[in-house]
């Protein structure tokens, strides 16, 4: 563990923040007490399960849903044709604004299904079993028609029309957007360079791979009113896109967060949900809906896979004069992939004069993707980063040193515009640099690998309150779910702003009828945004607490001072007086009441991360596997309020990332079927993969957060991918430019290069 | 089709119950004795996050018939705290800030206490490997083997002070 930061000493006066308490849902989830989103049964239970597509693209002619219905024990049967048209309405919500209509048309298909595992009925019934029994008689006519996956294909002329009403340029196309994104002359600045390399590069689509399957229970009161409780990345967005999609007011829905098995940005869109909630409504019971594996690699969000170019323009020195990337984003069924995001993300680490990046958004028969850490920023990593290695290679440049010579600094201004500020690039770059594993020989077959990578963390709509006990002891509630100690750092901010000991804040997860609303955990922005909140809260809190001493002992409340967990002030005859909050919390009653406070707000300012990962492999020339050896993830966390949640984030992004360089991809068969929808066959890292990940955590606050929170969360996946690919190439002497890579296609690049 | 009746001794207490043939361990398990510790991941054997003991002898409950458990000895995590004490490892896993979403943490610990029991001193390649059952998308295993190893050096330092 990397202890060295802990508590800084450029910040003594910093009691709790810098430290590793306990969590305070720790106990829950170490003795089995914490329940998530399968965890709950409500009394009268119904069971529901869903019917889908076998067919990666394919005209729906006719559901017969009759005999289904007859079943005994069937008490609902829902299809596409019980869910409200909403065409294309627009709604702010989840990450980002969402077409209804796709989202709906997601949740259930309508005239057609667009992916192998596309929803297209459903039924809740007395068990699991004679729900999916139910299932099996439901008669369903399919014409079927010509899919295309690979997002070069689906951009080709000719290519099957999976959306009849989308165009580009005019003509019909499955190309739902071009983002373009850049500045300067290329052609004068590549004429410029002394050197240029260009590559081609491409990814496959990989699922963020929770190990919590989706899953919720629904109840539909007789007049409407509506409970879930869900397992999500946000409370808010299950009821808001919940209540949509089924029809009903969105006032009509209370949404009670489970915990929640992960997300990494899979669980800020609905699936399930809406269909229980039809369902619950039609039965007048509860509706329990739990997918199984297969069905979370068929049918939620996968990110996209890609095909991309890069152009990179240098002087001899190593100066960049030039950057041309072309991105092409599968979106799957429906048009939204992170391609924008990439754009913007993908040259962010540099200073460059002129840049061109392009971006394609486009529909394909694979299912919709949906946010995964960092959405984008790890594929255009993986090609920039692969092209800056081959500069350095042609340059015989040390890879760090060229990306220091261009790094981007405060002041630099990003391909998307924005003036980066109180940036820690390069002292990441610094640091990682003189990280011992650098020192490390390798031998014979092995590689070491350097890609760095940048994500912009986000702020946002937050929500927090705080209520303090008749004991002095507070709890904070929030609607951020705690996806990976996010309790603690709360709990740590309000008791470092309210002086007193992390252990007599106990901070709570709030469901949507008992705290303000909020965006999802997301963005990197939970301990930036959410935190922001808590503080403020707290603050307000303070001023209660020093109007209240100030009452009691007759003084001006500017007179009175908090400090150390209690109200101070020197009275009338100049002696000194204080209160201490407990004292405060239990008079409270008879000083006008309890004290609490909330503070709503959208937080701006969030600083962008970023992340320098250092790779060593060693390639088995026999059979092409890659051992990583060592593993050193260096990055600009701005202040770590948990030091060892930090460690965390960045740990577990960049094994991710692994998995994703070497393993991870959806595998479909010749007619668009998913081939490896389970654990054993797409492939994550296991614990026998993998050495320690050595982190480097670098500090460089942020003036927008009271105590220099930058979002952590997302920016470690960003590098791996590229690190990797880089240290085999510095393992085998050959580049590889397609993802992931497996030993197969390590073997026949190798055997292709001698050949 | 009528059910079995299975009787059983679970966390060292007398448990029965009424289940289909057809119904797994973990299904008992969560819905029957309302035991929801164990979780499925996948259902297939494949992510250990329904790991359990049965009979001395690490399994996924996922992968085991509820009527295979009859007469049998069966350990989950809701058993692993005694009396309101955490396990060694439960308490090495809160000080190592081992888990994040914690959903695959009681398969974990379930697992590594197997691990313990059948070898106190395991090297780190012995407990990467013994752990390769579990699937953890979270953590990147590092902290987890750092808790494992540290549990296991603090029991063994206990075992030799008794």
């Amino acid at each position: 563990m990397t202890d060295t930061l802990d508590r800084p000493a450029t910040t003594p006066e910093l009691k709790v923040v810098g430290t590793r308490p306990i969590r305070p849902d720790g106990v829950d989830k170490v003795t089995g007490r914490a329940q998530y989103g399968a965890d709950l049964a409500m009394a009268g239970q119904l069971h529901g399960s869903i019917l889908r597509s076998p067919h990666a693209h394919a005209r729906i002619v006719s559901i017969d849903t009759k005999k289904a219905r007859a079943l005994p024990g069937v008490k609902a049967v829902v299809t596409g044709a019980d869910f409200p048209d909403l065409g294309d309405v627009m709604h702010d919500g989840g990450e980002g604004v969402n077409n209804l209509g796709y989202v709906s048309n997601n949740v259930m298909a309508k005239s057609k299904v667009l992916y192998d595992g596309h929803a297209l009925a459903a039924v809740a019934a007395l068990s699991p079993a004679i729900a999916e029994a139910a299932l099996d008689l439901i008669e369903v006519k399919y014409e079927v028609l010509p899919h295309v996956i690979n997002v070069d294909a689906a951009m080709a002329p000719g290519a099957p029309q999976i959306h009849e009403d989308m165009t580009y340029e005019g003509q019909p196309s499955n190309i739902a957007k071009r983002y373009q994104f850049g500045r300067g002359d290329l052609d004068v600045a590549f004429a410029s360079a002394d050197v240029i390399v260009e590559g081609e590069y491409t990814t496959e689509p990989v699922h963020q791979g929770y190990i919590e399957p989706h899953a919720c229970v629904c109840s539909v009161g007789a007049d409407g009113r509506a409970d879930i409780w869900a397992s999500s990345q946000g409370a808010f967005m299950v009821r808001s896109m919940s209540a949509l999609v089924a029809g009903m007011p969105v006032s009509n829905v209370r949404v009670t967060p489970a915990e929640i098995g992960g997300g990494f940005g899979g669980k800020t869109v609905v699936y399930l949900e809406p269909v229980a909630l039809l369902l619950s409504k039609m039965a007048g019971a509860p509706v329990k809906m739990v997918m199984s594996r297969e069905e979370v690699f068929r049918a939620t969000g996968p990110t996209s896979g890609s095909s991309m170019k890069v152009r990179l323009g240098a002087k001899f020195d190593g100066t960049l004069v030039a950057a041309d990337v072309d991105m092409k984003f599968q979106a799957g069924a429906f048009p939204g992939s992170p391609v924008s995001a990439a754009c913007m993300t993908v040259l962010s680490c540099y200073d460059l004069p002129t840049m061109r990046v392009v971006g394609w958004d486009v529909v394909t028969n694979s299912p919709k993707v949906a946010a995964y850490r960092a959405p984008g920023a790890p594929i255009g990593a993986f090609a920039v980063e692969s092209a800056m290695d081959d500069l350095a290679l042609k340059l015989g440049l040390d890879p760090i040193a060229l990306r220091e010579k261009n790094a981007a600094r405060d002041g630099t201004v990003a391909a998307y515009g924005a003036t980066l500020q109180n940036i820690g690039y390069v002292e990441t770059l610094e640091a990682v640099r003189d990280h011992p594993n650098l020192q490390a020989k390798l031998g014979p077959n092995q590689g070491r690998g350097v890609a760095v990578g940048f994500w912009f963390n986000f702020g946002g709509e937050s929500s927090a309150s705080i209520h303090l006990g008749d004991d002095g002891s507070a709890t904070v509630a929030t609607a951020s779910p705690d996806i990976g100690g996010s309790r603690a750092s709360m709990a740590m901010m309000a008791a470092e702003t309210l002086g007193v000991s992390v252990d007599k804040i106990r901070p709570i997860v709030a469901d949507t009828a008992s705290i303000g609303h909020s965006m999802v955990t997301g963005g990197s922005r939970t301990t930036f945004a959410t935190g922001m909140a808590v503080i403020q809260a707290t603050e307000k809190a303070i001023e209660e607490l020093k109007r209240r001493a100030a009452m009691t002992w007759d003084v001006p409340a500017e007179t009175v001072e908090w400090k150390a967990g209690a109200a101070h002030c020197l009275d009338v005859k100049g002696e000194a007086k204080s209160l201490t909050l407990d004292q405060l919390a239990a008079a409270a009653g008879k000083t006008g009441g309890s004290i609490g406070a909330e503070v709503t707000l959208t937080a701006q300012g969030a600083g962008p991360g970023f992340a320098v990962h250092v790779c060593d492999v060693e390639v088995d020339p026999e059979t092409g596997a890659v051992t990583v050896l060592r593993y050193t993830a260096g990055q600009d966390v701005g202040r770590a309020i948990h030091p060892a949640y930090v460690e965390g984030q960045i740990q577990g992004g960049a094994v991710q990332g692994i998995g994703w360089a070497l393993n991870e991809e959806y595998v479909f068969d010749s007619k668009g079927k998913m081939e490896n929808a389970g654990f054993l066959d797409y492939r994550v890292p296991v614990a026998s993969d993998l050495p320690m990940i050595d982190t480097v955590m670098v500090e460089v606050p942020n003036p927008k957060h009271p105590f220099g929170v930058k979002g952590v969360g997302e920016v470690p996946i960003v590098p791996p991918l590229a690190a990797l690919a880089n240290a085999v190439r510095a393992a085998t002497g050959v580049r590889i430019n397609a993802l992931p890579l497996s030993p197969p296609r390590i073997r026949a690049a190798v055997d292709a290069a001698k050949a | 089709m009528s059910k079995k009746h299975v009787t059983t001794t679970v966390n060292g207490d007398p448990a029965e119950f009424l289940t289909d043939p057809a119904t797994s361990l973990l299904n008992a398990l969560r819905d029957e004795l309302g035991l929801t510790g164990a979780k499925e991941g996948c259902g297939t054997g494949d992510c250990g996050a329904c790991s359990v003991i049965v009979d001395g002898r690490l399994v996924c409950s996922c992968l085991m018939l509820a009527a295979e458990a009859e007469g049998k000895r069966i350990e989950t995590i809701e058993g692993m705290a005694q009396s309101g004490v955490l396990h060694p490892l439960q308490q090495k896993f809160l000080e190592h800030a081992a888990l994040q979403c914690g959903f695959c943490t009681p398969g974990i610990l379930v697992a590594a206490k197997a691990l313990l029991d059948a070898n106190p001193d395991p090297t780190e390649t012995e407990t990467r490997y013994w752990l390769a059952g579990n699937l953890c998308r979270c953590t990147g295993y590092d902290k987890i083997i750092h808790a494992v190893m540290d549990a296991a050096a603090d029991m063994r330092q206990v075992r030799r002070a008794s």
